[in-house]
């Protein structure tokens, strides 16, 4: 085995560890950022296979972009602290 | 539930509730009224022992079929998957069925496309049509979500419950936050900059329309959290929006058309490939490259706006 088959398995095992503890993960905010991660796994999984081009993509819309969407969601639907944010609004 | 409802209609000693009930309405109560009635009859259930076992009871069955109906659910899902993976030709293996379309896309796209990456050839010169519907899909959803999320907080009346809530969301703004604002300042000038050439090198390097788009339109979230709003509206206001998604949209349409119709009908087009690796090359590559991206990014941009602040751009500029 190379070392391109032995990072592969590594990364593979971490891509289906994060996607099953998305599942059983209580709060929002960390499944979420388990999300994320698993975009950016897949990323380099991505590169491995010989496809840059999605790699960028991936991290771009899959890593970014949808995980920012997520976070904008969990704040309109306020499930983070709601104290903090009007505390903060009155500092300023 | 019939156990609950005889328990109601004992328990609610006036009129009304029973004439409910019953369907009749003939008395007509007020809504203070009904309101009063509701709460007495909840109070006196809750307080009634046998409601709560009744509920217990109710709820405990619900949970054995909701569990066993997502497991037997979820076991069938993953049984099916699995056997279409087995279906699918291995990775890395040629197969006969489809090696034919890849073979003279590798062999003649060069030729027949000028373009360098032939990934960027065929998404936009020989599948160029599957790209023109991505585009519209993606302008579609922007069109759902701003008719979902958008707000006008001049239209509101400021007795809405929603109301502060609402314009809490609209004005506070995370670039308050020196880690993110620095960020901001170092980073987004790069991301910006990263997607432009990306989005310009499509036919020569990987990537393209789509991940240039994708690129820009985050590098432009970066900015307006770090920033505010009021510094991308300078740049980006619902007019240009507008103007660019639509006249992005025209152009990719009529370009392509006008090849379509050409090479149908056995007319030669008068674009010019240019000399492979440059970067006008490619013949329609690049300017279909910029058309997607723009488009992706300003769907991108208007996603985050809209979650965000309930509008694509500011009202005033634009």
């Amino acid at each position: 085995m190379d070392i391109k088959e032995i990072l592969s398995i590594i990364l593979l095992s971490l891509l289906i560890i994060c996607a099953i503890s998305v599942n059983f993960t209580k709060k929002l905010l960390p499944a979420v950022i388990i999300f994320m991660s698993y975009s950016s796994l897949m990323c380099i999984v991505w590169i491995l296979m010989e496809s840059p081009d999605l790699a960028i993509t991936e991290a771009a819309v899959g890593a970014g972009i949808s995980g920012t969407l997520f976070l904008m969601t969990l704040k309109k639907i306020e499930a983070e602290d709601r104290k903090r944010d009007e505390e903060n609004i009155q500092k300023n | 539930m019939k156990k609950i409802f005889k328990k109601i209609k004992e328990l609610s000693s006036g009129e009304i509730m029973s004439n409910i009930l019953d369907g009749s309405t003939e008395p007509d109560p007020s809504r203070e009224q009904l309101k009063e009635i509701k709460k007495e009859t909840i109070k006196s259930l809750e307080e009634n022992p046998d409601f709560e076992a009744i509920v217990e009871r109710q709820r405990k069955s619900f949970n054995l079929l909701y569990y066993s109906f997502a497991f037997i659910g979820s076991v069938c899902l993953i049984g099916v998957l699995l056997y279409l993976v087995s279906m699918l030709p291995r990775y890395g293996v040629e197969n006969p069925r489809t090696v034919e379309v890849v073979k003279r896309y590798v062999e003649n796209g060069l030729e027949e496309t000028g373009a360098v990456n032939i990934v960027s050839g065929m998404i936009l010169d020989y599948r160029a049509f599957d790209t023109l519907g991505e585009s519209h899909v993606l302008f579609t959803a922007l069109i759902c979500v701003n008719i979902l999320l958008r707000i006008d907080i001049k239209n509101m009346r400021s007795d809405y419950e929603d109301y502060y809530t609402i314009k809490r969301d609209v004005y506070y703004d995370m670039s308050h936050d020196g880690v993110l604002r620095l960020a901001a300042f170092v980073f987004s000038p790069c991301i910006l900059t990263f997607g432009i050439y990306i989005l310009l090198n499509g036919q020569i390097s990987p990537g393209g329309g789509f991940s240039g788009g994708a690129v820009l339109g985050a590098g432009l979230i970066l900015m307006s959290a770090g920033f505010g709003f009021d510094k991308v509206d300078k740049i980006f206001t619902l007019k240009i929006n507008n103007i660019v998604t639509f006249s992005a949209l025209t152009f990719y349409s009529f370009a392509k058309g006008y090849v379509f119709f050409t090479g149908a009908n056995g007319i030669e087009n008068h674009i010019p490939k240019g000399t492979p690796g440059a970067i006008l090359s490619g013949g329609l590559i690049l300017p279909l490259d910029i058309a997607v991206g723009i488009v992706v990014a300003c769907t991108m941009f208007g996603f985050y706006s809209l979650f965000r602040r309930g509008s694509v751009a500011s009202h005033i500029n634009g």
